[in-house]
């Protein structure tokens, strides 16, 4: 199935991006296997995956700036790379680069130009994207002045210029300081916020736990598994517990109502789906006569989750 | 829309990049120098006659003209060579290939960016160098016109030849790549030129293979056949002028080579992943 038949035949309004099997070959390489995924409108969706896993071929196909050699994609219910709607889109490219010789508020003057903005449209929003992005004292400034955080913001305000329904953000905080960092996700949130739909690819865990609504885990041009990142942060729970006067009857018992239980020594780890079980947990250990000294339980971390679902050794 | 904004993109680089500035003020030397020798010439010749006279001045203005062909030639391709290479390599082209506008408008904007740049730069610098010899020596150019247009298409071959190659190959190979075939033409045009003084039809045949193969050369020899004047053209004794002059299917053949080039140029682009 192509992209123009997938268009006839989808009928998800909701969905922002959908893909069936895409793919990418480079010669002999193997780039995206086969790339299946929807998307909602209105969240901020994550793209995690280790280095290699295909992670900006699958965005350049969806931009329409690389050809894939299969499978099919609807980019807000378009064919990707569809001219018409890009006007709807907003791209923040990874390395962000742009003409050195203009300014900061020339270069969002091309670039809204290309969107076929107005004049008059862009004398007001100019100006206000360069203050949101904190580059309001700089706008005379040539690009060749710019440093690599600057540069990010600058991208980041021509990837808003035009109201896009759709931004992809591909690693947004690479090269930015604390403030910066803190920017992008205000702006995510307050993106988020005004309905629009965000596709972020980003290396930093603790950035896409605290803006994403969805993450997808993808490793070798495919996607393992899509998980809601609310369900998973109020979800499993690991349990450290030291002990003493444990008896294999009790671990016995106790490993009926805990999963993935290790004991070793007088330290205890397992994992229960919540925190509600554990303090029914305790009172059934010291009905024992165990002596619970600790217990400290920690939630499932995004990176944890990451590490679990991809792999420790990064799929390389 | 899109293809004018890139269009004005283009035109703005080179002024900003202060390629067309240092262009035009290496070409105002190059202006000051000719008009230096060409005023000393018309000055101080001492020829038995008038008609000798204006034969050497004539000579002089058309390696004034030959010098700046060169020139233009060069600065074609200098220009060309990194737009598209350049900045698929950077990764630039990302920011604008996504925008709403096709990647035929982005091609064809640049294009007429350094369209109307070379333009400017054959009026300035041909024109210049007519004008000089027609003021200092009073020495005229035949078929002006007709002599500009060719100039003009010989750097739009070039030009169109360097996207092509630009679509494929970096910046430095696109360079050397047009720079080396229209070497092969100038060399070619060369072996021609002594193949018809020697009455060799077998060189002269290498002349036209080599302007098949690249008719650049062929249009300056052709705009120097129109451009030389009568006397020049019956005695064949200057480097600077032309014995065996490309026919006028050879221009057609250049127009349609350059119009392949473009389209190639388009579609290569169109095709290629960013």
């Amino acid at each position: 199935m192509d992209s123009i038949e997938m268009q006839r035949a989808s009928s998800r309004a909701d969905l922002a991006i959908e893909t069936r099997g895409l793919g990418k070959v480079f010669g002999s390489k193997v780039a995206v296997r086969g790339l299946t995924l929807e998307v909602p409108r209105g969240e901020v969706f994550g793209f995690l995956g280790p280095n290699g896993a295909g992670k900006s071929t699958s965005i350049k196909m969806l931009l329409g700036l690389i050809a894939p050699t299969r499978g099919a994609a609807l980019v807000l219910g378009s064919p990707a790379g569809d001219v018409p709607v890009r006007r709807k889109i907003g791209f923040l490219p990874e390395h962000f680069r742009f003409y050195e010789w203009l300014t900061a508020a020339e270069l969002l003057g091309v670039h809204g130009r290309l969107y076929g903005m107005t004049k008059s449209k862009l004398r007001a929003r100019i100006p206000e994207l360069l203050n949101e992005v904190g580059l309001w004292p700089h706008r005379e400034k040539q690009l060749r002045n710019f440093s690599k955080g600057m540069m990010q913001r600058l991208g980041l305000a021509q990837a808003l210029l035009n109201d896009p329904e759709l931004i992809f953000l591909d690693e947004p905080t690479s090269g930015l300081d604390p403030a910066g960092r803190k920017l992008v996700r205000d702006i995510i949130r307050a993106q988020r916020d005004r309905g629009a739909t965000v596709f972020l690819n980003s290396h930093l865990l603790s950035e896409v736990e605290v803006t994403c609504d969805r993450v997808a885990f993808i490793k070798n041009g495919e996607v393992l598994e899509t998980r809601r990142l609310g369900a998973l942060l109020e979800g499993e729970v690991t349990v450290t517990m030291r002990t003493g006067n444990l008896s294999p009857e009790t671990l016995v018992s106790l490993a009926q109502r805990v999963s993935s239980l290790k004991a070793t020594g007088d330290l205890l780890t397992f994992c229960t789906p919540s925190m509600d079980p554990l303090p029914d947990i305790v009172r059934f250990l010291v009905n024992q006569n165990v002596d619970v000294y600790e217990i400290t339980p920690q939630r499932l971390s995004l990176e944890d989750l990451f590490l679990r679902i991809v792999g420790a050794d990064g799929g390389l | 829309m899109g293809t004018w904004v890139m269009a004005g993109v283009t035109f703005r680089e080179a002024a900003r990049k202060k390629v067309l500035w240092m262009a035009l003020v290496a070409g105002g030397g190059f202006l000051a120098l000719f008009a230096t020798g060409m005023h000393f010439q018309a000055r101080g010749i001492h020829v038995p006659s008038e008609a000798i006279r204006h034969q050497v001045l004539n000579t002089s203005l058309m390696m004034g003209l030959y010098a700046a062909d060169l020139l233009t030639v060069l600065m074609t391709i200098l220009i060309a060579a990194d737009t598209l290479s350049g900045e698929i390599a950077s990764g630039t082209i990302h920011a604008i290939a996504t925008k709403p506008i096709t990647r035929r408008q982005i091609l064809l904007g640049k294009w007429i960016g350094y369209v109307g740049m070379l333009t400017a730069y054959i009026l300035f610098l041909l024109g210049g160098v007519a004008l000089l010899g027609y003021i200092l020596g009073g020495a005229t150019v035949q078929h002006l016109w007709s002599g500009l247009g060719l100039v003009w298409l010989e750097s739009i071959v070039l030009l169109n030849v360097t996207l092509l190659c630009g679509t494929a190959f970096s910046t430095l190979a696109s360079g050397v790549i047009v720079l080396g075939i229209h070497g092969v033409a100038f060399l070619g045009g060369w072996i021609e030129q002594i193949g018809a003084f020697t009455h060799s039809q077998g060189a002269v045949n290498v002349g036209i293979v080599a302007s098949i193969l690249m008719p650049s050369e062929s249009l300056w020899r052709r705009a120097a056949f129109d451009m030389q004047s009568p006397l020049m053209s019956v005695l064949n004794i200057s480097p600077f002028s032309t014995l065996s002059a490309p026919s006028r299917l050879m221009v057609a053949y250049a127009v349609v080579y350059l119009l392949v080039a473009l389209g190639l140029a388009l579609r290569r682009f169109r095709l290629r992943d960013l």
